[in-house]
């Protein structure tokens, strides 16, 4: 285990060991640890055995399909898999199995990849510590008593925990970032509109982005690879041609200029985290890197301007579970009290909290007052980072202002809102970002840091991300899970 | 600050049948976050045009042709409460 995706393949290669085997021992080690993290939703043993089984077939004959070719990979259960139920760890789809794959999950099969299962996550991805999921909450393979974050929580926990070697989830406000960061796990968020959303259960549609879980950044980069890329099905994927992310990676940091935005460094943050990221950052200066004080003065402000925009969009989306063409029904005396009463019964706290949020401020009345005013802030955000770089070639910040908290700790809406205070603004502005780990606090919890770049600049994130990586040796220390 | 009957009416909109207790707690809670959302107020956009999405898009066009869609079992594989090539509901029209 503990092995990345271009480990193994160099082994399968050198034919020193084979996808099959590889994937048995994953499924065994699900098997005999899963039951202490709760990573997974749904296992697919058979599923997961009969692509290997092709996987090795192509191996032997020297022809695989590319570099995940083999690899055993887990996918966040808010993505359509064929015949696979696809809950969103919701009981409204408890039973719901989709008629077709998301585009992710169908390049990734034609990748070669071996998908093990579907990871938990915060109920329709609302959350930031995968506590929230309607079947069982994920805890951080670090500290089984702490939160993996969230809402891509399993994902990470997978990939934490030797449970997949690499996964793939989604970000909306920070899904991937935070608990990569918490979890130890490189995480990227890409650019708005670089991964097609097609298949993937929508939370705020202008917001929502696909991206990678890996143990190291190559990793990443391949995983990011496999899925980038125009599709006619979404047409908010953006029409560029795909980098080879995997080799621009070794380009280095040298003549780079990275901007630090002091409104990242606010008052109350955590002091290990701001230690570790302070730290990680002289780590980038000595390999060359420029360092310039930026200022991105509306960030105080991105929080709540998210927290009008993505219940404005998610109450809309979610308005298509009504009992009708699929999900959970429960009987009523007329349509009205049928949709009341089953969306009563399939909905969380959480997401009840938000659609009702959601509503209020799309009514009439609070329309301009909410959601206009968090439109035009949304465009402040926007064009502070356009400012910014135009000086600055990467933003680096910390990915979460603190380590990862207890279960049961933040019982209060807002103070689960904070923990993305850092991720919200890259969301808002459509840019790409990635978490890396650069330490850990006394406890031996994991901290990361944040690279955020130009649109559609993630050869350069990936990059200095790989430079830092290659510097440090904070990927060797992994969680004893047993 | 939100009343009651705010929280009663924002529930009937989204089709949420919310019991006493929860109505009260979703009040207590929505008063805590729109507080927060608030402090938006603070931050001048006067003449800032409002940004709706991150990409900026017009129009995505593609030929009116006809191509594979789901087929009609598939889409009515996951109803609760399917008929024939229908998905059915309670009844709606009076008599």
């Amino acid at each position: 285990m503990y092995r990345p995706i271009h480990e193994l393949t160099d082994a399968y290669r050198r034919g020193d060991l084979t996808p099959t085997t590889v994937a048995e021992d994953y499924l065994a080690r699900i098997g005999k640890l899963d039951g202490k993290v709760g990573a997974y939703l749904t296992v697919v043993r058979d599923q997961a055995l009969a692509a290997a089984r092709e996987s090795e077939l192509r191996w032997r004959a020297g022809s695989p399909r590319g570099p995940l070719d083999g690899a055993p990979i887990a996918v966040k259960d808010v993505l359509c898999t064929a015949g696979v139920r696809t809950t969103c760890g919701s009981k409204m789809l408890e039973r719901f199995v989709p008629p077709f794959d998301a585009t992710t999950v169908e390049r990734l099969r034609a990748a070669g990849a071996v998908i093990l299962g579907k990871t938990n996550l915060d109920e329709f991805a609302m959350g930031s510590s995968t506590e929230h999921s309607a079947y069982h909450p994920t805890r951080n393979p670090w500290d089984l008593t702490r939160v993996p974050g969230g809402s891509s929580g399993g994902s990470a926990a997978a990939v934490a925990g030797g449970l997949a070697a690499g996964a793939y989830g989604s970000d909306t406000g920070g899904s991937i970032r935070q608990p990569a960061a918490f979890c130890g796990v490189v995480g990227m968020k890409p650019t708005y509109g670089r991964v097609s959303r097609y298949g993937l259960v929508a939370l705020a549609s202008s917001l929502d982005q696909i991206g990678p879980f890996a143990q190291d950044v190559t990793d990443a980069a391949l995983l990011l690879g496999a899925v980038a890329g125009h599709d006619p099905h979404d047409a908010t994927s953006i029409e560029a041609p795909v980098p080879d992310y995997a080799a621009e990676l070794t380009k280095g940091v040298a003549g780079l200029t990275l901007g630090l935005p002091d409104e990242y460094f606010p008052d109350g943050m955590d002091p290990e985290v701001e230690r570790a990221v302070r730290q990680g950052i002289e780590v980038l200066k000595g390999l060359g890197a420029k360092i310039e004080r930026v200022s991105l003065p509306t960030t105080p402000h991105a929080l709540a301007a998210y927290y009008v925009i993505l219940p404005a969009e998610a109450s809309s989306n979610l308005a298509r579970y009504d009992g009708v063409k699929y999900g959970l029904r429960v009987a009523g005396r007329d349509l009205i009290d049928m949709e009341s009463r089953t969306r009563s019964a399939g909905f969380g706290a959480e997401v009840k909290r938000r659609i009702m949020l959601g509503t209020y401020v799309l009514s009439a009345g609070y329309y301009d007052a909410y959601y206009g005013k968090a439109q035009s802030v949304r465009t402040l955000v926007r064009r502070e980072f356009a400012a910014a770089f135009a000086k600055v070639d990467l933003i680096v910040a910390p990915t979460t202002p603190n380590v990862p908290f207890k279960h049961g700790e933040k019982q209060d809406p807002l103070s689960m809102y904070l923990n993305d205070v850092f991720t919200i603004p890259g969301n808002l502005s459509g840019i790409p970002g990635l978490s890396v780990p650069c330490g850990f606090s006394a406890a031996g919890l994991p901290i990361g840091l944040q690279l955020l770049g130009r649109p559609l600049d993630e050869a350069r994130v990936l990059r200095a991300a790989y430079a830092y990586e290659q510097a440090t040796s904070w990927r060797s220390r992994r969680p004893e899970l047993s | 600050m939100i009343e009651r009957k705010d929280v009663e009416h924002v529930a009937r909109l989204t089709r949420l049948a919310l019991s006493d207790a929860e109505l009260e707690r979703m009040r207590e809670q929505l008063n805590s976050i729109l507080a927060h959302l608030d402090t938006l107020r603070a931050v001048p956009t006067e003449g800032v045009e409002p940004t709706s999405h991150a990409v900026d898009l017009v129009n995505v066009m593609r030929d009116d042709e006809v191509t594979a869609c789901l087929p009609q079992d598939a889409a009515l594989a996951n109803a609760p409460d399917p008929s024939g090539e229908f998905f059915r509901v309670p009844r709606i029209i009076e008599e």
